[in-house]
């Protein structure tokens, strides 16, 4: 059987493309379906093709407001955690000192806890401080649990620099801070860019520490929590594919740069 | 570097050596006190909490009432077991579901490779909320996926076995732990892949050479180099799926109610603060006892 043979050649393409489609599968829903005219409240049965939805994403009472708030939470959190995680990571990579050991697992331990005891905790924190949830207590949360993701994605790139270059710099006559500027933060940057996209996504896309802390604050992952019961909008599947193409479209363009980078220093 | 200098060097280098032994404390300071502040000091604060008697009227006190602990532990091992099993068989499924996937890409996609690491890492970016209720609608009752199950009579096996219960498969286990397989493959992908990725090419062709059969090849050259990604991959996703309640609460019903709801419940509409503290304490302790464990028993201690 010439069929078996091919199959069982390439099990391990096809079992490989089967997780594939079970990855995309719910985003091709989530697409198919924000070109739907639902019937009722909730959006779960195709009923007819309408592009209603795109031509009024922000048709639903919060639901872009919602939006506006995460993307500038996500946008602090990421600002905040790459400069505190960066600086992090300069210092475990470049400088042997005393409590080493000590600061790695306190970066390792947020990323192996679960979230909900981390949420519960920091809400017990806010509790007693007496502090008012909202808007600053996600920017605090989220900052924590991003520090720890930027600090490695940094560190992995700053250990594979070699620092003769900096060394180089110096004898060259640069100062500290020209070398750091022209040559260390260049070298390093790639890291730091994936450090920051890390946070940004983790922040946007946070919910369970963010409905711990967030009081009556309502943030995106929150608004579609909330309208999970009482009836979702086709305008959350435009939203949905809006940033999957957004997101897709941005780390092609990203390599499609890194690419010619590479051929160009090729040359 | 100052012992091959001249003495009288020396004494001028000497201070801003002291001054340069500081730099990686001042590098530290903003972002450890961040950590310690609002991750360290909040577990003291939780402890305490669990050890707290009262009422949100009258005020919390520490009593050292450590009942509070037997008493969450007695009241919510259901809730327990199932985290725990819903977390491991998601994990498993994972695992068995990624490895080829990875192995697809670091060995296979050839010029595809960037192009599938895109459609792994995307889905990160749509709200995991959307991309859950999407499943929603993927499970629902007379939909394709359930229609085929039935027509195969895959449906009369599961609820056999008891994942599944009256022909469907919404708001049972296996809408549940289907959703939890779902969200946390990319946390077992991405680090199976650089593990396999670093594994010379030239390994498989010597094993080849050698006599081995692929699946020797597999077992004896391949898997054990990828033990560091299975490690990590494992438990970058057992430890947040342990702790999930969004997939437990949209797909799953009340009977599929994980550790994670009942802490959220308690939390933030019962208001018990002290048995919420002790459930999560407890699901920490738990949890950390799981990954030592598994760490020690899978012997990479030095490569996680």
């Amino acid at each position: 059987m010439p069929v078996l043979r091919w199959i069982r050649r390439n099990l391990v393409v096809l079992a490989g493309l089967l997780t594939l489609a079970y990855m995309i599968l719910p985003n091709v829903v989530v697409m198919v379906f924000s070109f739907n005219r639902p019937k009722g409240r909730f959006n779960y049965a195709w009923q007819e093709f309408s592009l209603d939805a795109w031509k009024d994403p922000c048709g639903v009472a919060d639901l872009c407001g919602s939006l506006s708030l995460s993307l500038r939470i996500a946008f602090w959190a990421t600002v905040g955690a790459t400069a505190l995680g960066t600086m992090i990571a300069f210092a475990l990579v470049r400088y042997r000192f005393r409590a080493r050991g000590a600061v790695n697992s306190l970066i390792f331990l947020p990323m192996a806890m679960p979230e909900v005891v981390m949420a519960a905790s920091l809400l017990t924190l806010f509790l007693n401080m007496g502090a008012r949830l909202g808007f600053w207590t996600v920017l605090i949360a989220h900052i924590m649990f991003c520090l720890s993701f930027v600090v490695t994605a940094v560190k992995a790139r700053v250990m594979s620099m070699d620092p003769r270059l900096e060394e180089a710099a110096r004898d060259l006559y640069a100062g500290p801070v020209q070398t750091f500027v022209r040559v260390t933060l260049p070298i390093a940057a790639p890291g730091i860019a994936a450090g920051a996209l890390l946070a940004f996504a983790l922040s946007f896309d946070d919910f369970i520490i963010t409905n711990f802390n967030a009081g009556s604050t309502v943030t995106f992952p929150m608004f579609v929590w909330g309208s999970a019961q009482r009836g979702t909008p086709v305008q959350i599947n435009v939203i949905g594919t809006a940033m999957f193409v957004i997101a897709v479209a941005v780390v092609l363009a990203g390599q499609l740069v890194a690419n010619r980078r590479k051929s160009n220093a090729g040359n | 570097m100052s012992v091959t200098k001249a003495p009288a060097a020396e004494a001028v280098v000497r201070k801003p050596s002291t001054r340069r032994r500081l730099v990686p404390y001042w590098l530290l300071l903003p972002g450890i006190l961040w950590l310690l502040v609002f991750f360290a000091l909040p577990m003291v604060y939780q402890a305490s909490t669990s050890v707290q008697t009262g009422s949100l009227e009258k005020g919390f006190e520490v009593t050292w009432h450590f009942r509070t602990y037997w008493d969450a532990l007695t009241d919510y091992y259901p809730q327990f077991v199932r985290s725990l099993l819903y977390a491991g068989t998601a994990t498993l499924l994972c695992l068995l579901l990624g490895y080829p996937l990875a192995y697809l890409i670091a060995f296979k996609a050839g010029r595809w490779r960037n192009l599938v690491l895109v459609l792994v890492v995307a889905p990160f970016f749509t709200s995991f909320l959307i991309r859950t209720l999407a499943w929603k609608t993927i499970l629902a009752d007379g939909g394709a996926v359930v229609d085929a199950l039935n027509t195969l009579h895959v449906l009369d096996v599961t609820a056999w076995l008891g994942w599944t219960e009256n022909n469907r498969v919404l708001a049972t286990p296996m809408a549940v732990v289907c959703g939890l397989t779902y969200n946390f493959l990319p946390f077992m992908i991405l680090p199976l892949y650089t593990s396999l990725e670093r594994i010379d090419g030239r390994l498989h062709e010597a094993a080849g050479d050698l006599y081995a059969t692929p699946a020797t090849t597999f077992r004896k050259v391949t898997l054990p180099l990828s033990m560091p990604g299975v490690v990590s991959g494992t438990l970058l996703t057992f430890i947040p799926a342990s702790g999930d309640y969004v997939n437990a609460e949209l797909l799953g019903s009340t009977d599929t109610k994980m550790v994670g709801s009942v802490i959220q419940a308690q939390f933030l509409r019962v208001l018990d603060y002290p048995t919420a503290a002790a459930l999560s304490f407890i699901l920490m302790a738990v949890v950390l006892l799981v990954v030592t464990v598994y760490i020690r028993r899978s012997g990479t201690e030095d490569l996680v």
